[in-house]
């Protein structure tokens, strides 16, 4: 399992801030690192993968629980 | 900017309209498209233009068609109708279920790099100058200038 370099909580945050923080977050990690996104927004079920195919980026790991998403997206 | 899949991609967005329910639009595909690592332009023209004037700065005009586009819009973006049902009603909603006001993703479009750039044309139609815009935008464009951003762009839209 890759360590976790970088956690974002966006809980609470509705589109688009969920993948707004979270190109903010990735920015700030090396190539290879991994961040963690925890949100609560239902949409991000779709727009965490689909930010992530789109830019370059490999989500390892999607988990649900209780209306809270837990995304880890290593930087490409 | 850059993300190894789309190097160079562009989005440009004509903001025309200044209605609350457009101009959330506007500003959540605009920092969505950055989020992608895009080159994004809001050539913000008519009454798009209202977004990137200073609250405080009035529209007077010099002529009677000017001082009525002025009493017409001469309102912060809390002011301006949704369907008939008020701004407040539509803000209320939104901050209900967590959506950002356009303040802030305007701030946030900012952070992000989104080029904000006012019509120059319609800065004379509304007798506006660069000081009675708020800081941190592009100078202002013409559409020639407004059509380069859009051939170099992948998405553009007209809101």
């Amino acid at each position: 399992m890759l360590e976790v370099a970088k956690t974002l909580d966006a809980s609470g945050l509705a589109c688009p801030m969920p993948v707004v923080r979270t190109r903010q977050a990735i920015d700030q990690i090396g190539s290879g690192e991994v961040l963690e996104v925890i949100s609560t927004d239902r949409g991000s079920l779709q727009d965490i993968p689909a930010w992530a195919a789109a830019t370059g980026h490999a989500l390892i790991a999607t988990d649900e629980q209780d209306g809270t998403y837990r995304f880890r997206i290593q930087k490409g | 900017m850059g993300d190894p899949n789309n190097d160079a991609q562009g989005m440009t967005i004509v903001c025309w309209s200044g209605e609350i329910d457009k101009v959330w639009p506007q500003f959540i595909l605009a920092t969505t498209g950055a989020a992608y690592g895009m080159d994004v332009t809001m050539f913000c023209t008519f009454w798009g233009l209202f977004t990137l004037k200073r609250p405080e700065v009035k529209v007077t005009g010099d002529n009677w068609m000017t001082k009525m586009l002025g009493m017409m819009n001469n309102q912060r973006l809390s002011h301006l109708n949704f369907a008939g049902a008020g701004p407040a009603m539509m803000r209320s909603i939104a901050a209900k279920h967590k959506v950002a006001p356009p303040e802030e993703l305007l701030e946030t479009a900012r952070e992000l790099g989104v080029k904000l750039a006012p019509c120059q044309m319609t800065m004379d139609l509304m007798g506006l100058s660069r000081e009675d815009l708020i800081d941190g935008i592009e100078e202002p464009l013409g559409a020639a200038a407004a059509m380069s951003a859009m051939q170099r762009s992948q998405i553009n839209l007209f809101i």
